[in-house]
């Protein structure tokens, strides 16, 4: 076999940079953020759903609604335990979630989604503030 | 068939693949489907909201004497939907605006037209036609006719800003946001969300009023000018006053069937 010492030195070379991002990871990983509650939303105890729910489903949640109460009129929202809510997400979501920053962009930043709800839709009560 | 040891290391073979693999199916099942024991949320319709079968709007052009008596019209809506207001004419955005008689109606336009209906203002705005041509040209069902109350909705969230729509609607009653129109909202409704650029947008007929039971803002600040109500209910205001006066539409010749009447 010729270059033998070459060849395997290109072959160690390229697992680590092909790794670098698992092991770069590991030695430092950004920590998970913290989500801060409003005094409205903690007294409120739960959201629309559950906790889990909310935490992997809302955008489902989010995108269903909008269907439902531009294409159907339909807006009111009967949730499994029969408690109505307005679907709206400026007057019901962010009235609660007031801290948009706080609440919804740390995780958004940390899951590197950027959706543009907030083109259009107005972080009550802050009022536009991007 | 005269069983050999070889058919039946085969059968066994199988039969314990068989028994191997059942958990991993069962759990498969269980993470697909749902718990059973939480009902499916529900979708309805407002209690309060006001229901037709076509909503329809009849403006008393006799009322109207002078701007003043329209202006609030125009104020009322605007403020309302965070319509912007655009320094230049040609990227303006309007959802209620006033018009003179021989733009609104060319149609029904003569060379000797009545000094009265020559000054007279009138109030123009979407239609919300019976057979709404932007509907049809619409290739992402952006805009669409409600079945359930025959308002011609806008879905903002589906709209590619193709513009179309703005071909097809013979009224003028759309209008494209060329610039991102935040900066040109002067008092920002937080309760109404406002709209992105590269989308159309349009009068509504105040849906999100309606749902909760309360008339359009137009008509509300209209002070008697413009009656509000269902077209297809006998006994609504709008079609006895249809019904007592003459009344005049804009464009029925194209067939569109417009839902708002002018009394002259």
């Amino acid at each position: 076999m010729y270059n033998k010492n070459l060849v395997i030195a290109g072959i160690v070379i390229f697992v680590i940079l092909a790794a670098f991002p698992f092991w770069f990871n590991v030695v430092k990983s950004a920590p998970a953020p913290e989500v801060v509650l409003t005094e409205k939303a903690k007294a409120a105890k739960e959201c629309v759903r559950s906790k889990e729910y909310m935490t992997t489903d809302h955008m489902v949640l989010l995108d269903t609604w909008r269907d439902s109460v531009l294409r159907d009129a339909k807006r009111t929202y009967v949730n499994p335990k029969g408690v109505e809510f307005n679907m709206s997400l400026s007057n019901t979501c962010l009235d609660c979630h007031s801290n948009k920053v706080e609440f919804c962009d740390r995780c958004h930043d940390y899951a590197s989604v950027s959706p543009y709800c907030w083109d259009c839709h107005i972080d009550n009560p802050q009022g536009g503030t991007e | 068939m005269k069983s050999s040891r070889r058919n039946f290391l085969k059968i066994a073979g199988i039969t314990a693949l068989g028994i191997g693999v059942r958990p991993t199916i069962d759990t498969i099942a269980a993470v697909g489907g749902h718990g059973p024991t939480e009902p499916e949320p529900i979708f309805k319709q407002n209690e309060k909201a006001l229901t037709a079968k076509q909503w329809a709007m009849v403006v008393d052009t006799r009322k109207i004497k002078s701007e003043k008596d329209v202006a609030p019209l125009y104020e009322a809506c605007h403020k309302i939907h965070n319509v912007p207001d655009m320094p230049n004419k040609r990227h303006e955005i309007k959802w209620i605006w006033p018009e003179q008689f021989h733009h609104a109606f060319p149609d029904l336009h003569s060379e000797f037209l009545s000094e009265k209906i020559h000054h007279t203002i009138f109030p123009v705005l979407c239609n919300h036609c019976e057979n709404p041509p932007c509907v049809r040209v619409c290739p992402t069902k952006a805009t669409f006719k409600r079945e359930s109350d025959g308002v011609v909705v806008m879905d903002y969230h589906r709209c590619i800003g193709c513009r179309f729509c703005l071909a097809a609607c013979p009224y003028g009653a759309r209008s494209f946001n060329f610039f991102d129109p935040r900066e040109y909202i002067k008092e920002i409704n937080l309760k109404f969300a406002r709209r992105t650029k590269g989308v159309v947008e349009k009068c509504n007929f105040c849906e999100e009023r309606l749902s909760e039971g309360i008339e359009p803002a137009c008509v509300e600040a209209s002070n008697g000018i413009l009656t509000f109500g269902d077209l297809y209910d006998p006994n609504s205001e709008v079609r006895k006053l249809i019904a007592e006066n003459f009344t005049i539409r804009r464009k029925i010749h194209l067939g569109t069937s417009p839902a708002v009447y002018y009394i002259v």
